[in-house]
């Protein structure tokens, strides 16, 4: 990832599964890589390939202001993943239908595969990593693991922030309601009426809190 | 993703001249409203381009401005907007329903009025790749093939059916494209933007590839105007219509004045029945007017080897649409 314009900042101490994961994959891609043909980062492009177009942006990643230089062709999740190192974010289809790639852009749900990262100069992104504060992980998570809302968990982090994004414009949602505003996150494993319990659960439990926490 | 080149247009005029600049020197310029429906086809490699002039950094392109003569909605005003607009939920309910019908809430959030009813066709042939009509070819494999949501009007020689929910209910409320070009900008009826495959098989509507919408212009509606989007799909969310309606009349107690009926996922293009609308105007709006408007609206349908259930599946719908906007059910 000799490309990245800035370090990854949050990163394990120690080698991580993804990182040797990674690692080996790379070596081997080495291995087989065919002379004149460009691995990103790793080998020089053949002499005449046109340069790909980039452009510098400026957004805010989970509340930290980043400035990067983008491929225009990137993805936002391409650049969130393959270059933030902000994996949390999953491809599933790739194609705008799955929502496993679900971030939050300026306050509203977004697919990430199908949205360029050039045209989010300017914007603020929220993605899964950026729910947990402090370490503790956001009542919606939280109500994510109580109510066994994750099976595989490939699709969890979109399903979170759509439910995030529900909640912030309606905190006390009914089932109904979190069924359409989670009809664009597909699970696999159609664990769907855990997640809307989850999502119920949540907003009742936020309602609560914001009852009592102002009379305690 | 196939490698291009981003370009932010500053105004319409400024996209428009972008993409014309790009094809005089030989290059593919696409536009992109939201950008959802571009990116999935250069995915797709069905469309290549060496250019994407982004159109979301036009200052006011997406705003919802209310004049004396109605209401314009700016070409990139999103689908989410348009459908929470406290003007159109009022004043024209068949658009905000259309507008909250589409995909799903992802897709709402980014996508646009202009590239709603800008939209590629999404027959299977076409965005597998197959070489129709639409990806430059000379057949429409639907015909002899798998065409179970293709066309029972209208079509030939290529058989997509319009996807747009919008589409429809812009027609039925008599609203104006307005389109700018390199050179100025002109305004066309929403009922003449749509082009049938009889006409040019390779396009669904009348924009030049350097052309984009400007806005979409609704007139003030008349007192006593009603309207209702119907919307029947194979599955809950995310898919488009097998069949819908938009329906809008204009009503004086329980006499029609004056009806627009316009169908959705039935024809290549939004599909307006004159003969329907002639029959309700003037008229007491009864179960059994709406019964005799279901059948009129069939007359002339020509279905293909799988898709014959429209023709009932059309009939309900409009029967249906007809008695709410009148308010009998």
């Amino acid at each position: 990832m000799s490309t990245d314009p800035e370090k990854p900042t949050e990163q394990e101490s120690d080698v991580t599964r993804r990182e040797f994961l990674g690692t080996a994959g790379a070596a081997l891609v080495v291995a087989a890589a065919v002379p004149g043909v460009a691995v990103e980062g790793q080998t020089a492009r053949p002499a005449g390939t046109p340069s790909r177009p980039r452009t510098q942006i400026r957004l805010t990643v989970n509340g930290a202001q980043r400035r990067l230089e983008v491929d225009d062709h990137w993805t936002l999740a391409e650049m969130l993943r393959d270059h933030l190192r902000l994996t949390g974010t999953k491809l599933g289809c790739e194609r705008g239908e799955c929502g496993a790639c679900t971030v939050i852009l300026d306050g509203k749900t977004v697919y990430s595969c199908s949205y360029l990262a050039v045209w989010a100069d300017g914007k603020s992104v929220t993605t899964v990593e950026g729910l947990a504060k402090n370490g503790a992980l956001d009542p919606l998570q939280q109500a994510f693991v109580v109510h066994d809302a994750p099976q595989c968990g490939f699709c969890t982090s979109g399903q979170l922030m759509s439910a995030k994004a529900l909640l912030s414009a309606n905190p006390a949602p009914t089932v109904a309601e979190v069924h359409a505003a989670l009809a664009g996150n597909l699970c696999r494993c159609s664990n769907y009426s855990r997640i809307a319990e989850a999502v119920v659960a949540a907003g009742a439990a936020g309602a609560t809190r914001r009852t009592s926490g102002g009379g305690q | 993703m196939k490698t291009f080149a981003n370009a932010n247009a500053r105004s319409v005029q400024d996209a428009a001249r972008r993409a014309r600049d790009a094809r005089q020197t030989g290059q593919h310029a696409s536009f992109a409203g939201g950008g959802t429906d571009l990116l999935q086809l250069v995915k797709e490699r069905i469309v290549s381009p060496d250019l994407i002039v982004n159109l979301k950094t036009i200052p006011n392109l997406s705003q919802v401005t209310r004049s004396s003569k109605g209401v314009s909605i700016g070409g990139l005003a999103t689908l989410d907007a348009i459908s929470r607009d406290e003007t159109i939920r009022r004043d024209y309910p068949v658009l905000a329903e259309a507008a909250a019908s589409v995909a799903t809430p992802q897709i709402r959030n980014v996508g646009t009025i202009g590239g709603n009813i800008a939209q590629r066709p999404w027959c299977w042939y076409y965005r597998n790749g197959f070489p129709c009509y639409k990806n430059g070819g000379n057949q429409c494999f639907s015909f002899a093939g798998e065409n179970q949501f293709h066309a029972i009007f209208g079509g030939g020689p290529s058989y997509i059916v319009h996807p747009s929910d919008t589409a429809p209910a812009l027609v039925a409320l008599g609203a104006t494209i307005r389109i700018a070009g390199p050179s100025g900008e002109r305004a066309v009826p929403a009922s003449e933007f749509f082009v049938l495959p009889r006409q040019n098989a390779a396009v669904e509507n009348v924009l030049a590839d350097d052309e984009v919408i400007a806005s979409v212009d609704l007139p003030s509606p008349v007192a006593g105007t009603r309207s209702r989007y119907f919307k029947v799909t194979d599955r809950e969310t995310w898919t488009h219509a097998v069949v819908s309606a938009a329906v809008v009349m204009q009503m004086e107690g329980e006499t029609c004045r004056a009806a627009h009926v316009v169908l959705g996922g039935v024809a290549p293009i939004p599909w307006r029945l004159p003969n329907v609308e002639q029959m309700l105007a003037d008229q007491p709006i009864t179960e059994d007017l709406a019964a005799r408007a279901a059948e009129a609206a069939v007359a002339g349908a020509r279905p293909l080897s799988h898709n014959a259930y429209k023709i009932p599946m059309t009939k309900g719908v409009v029967r249906r649409t007809v008695l709410q906007v009148a308010g009998k059910t």
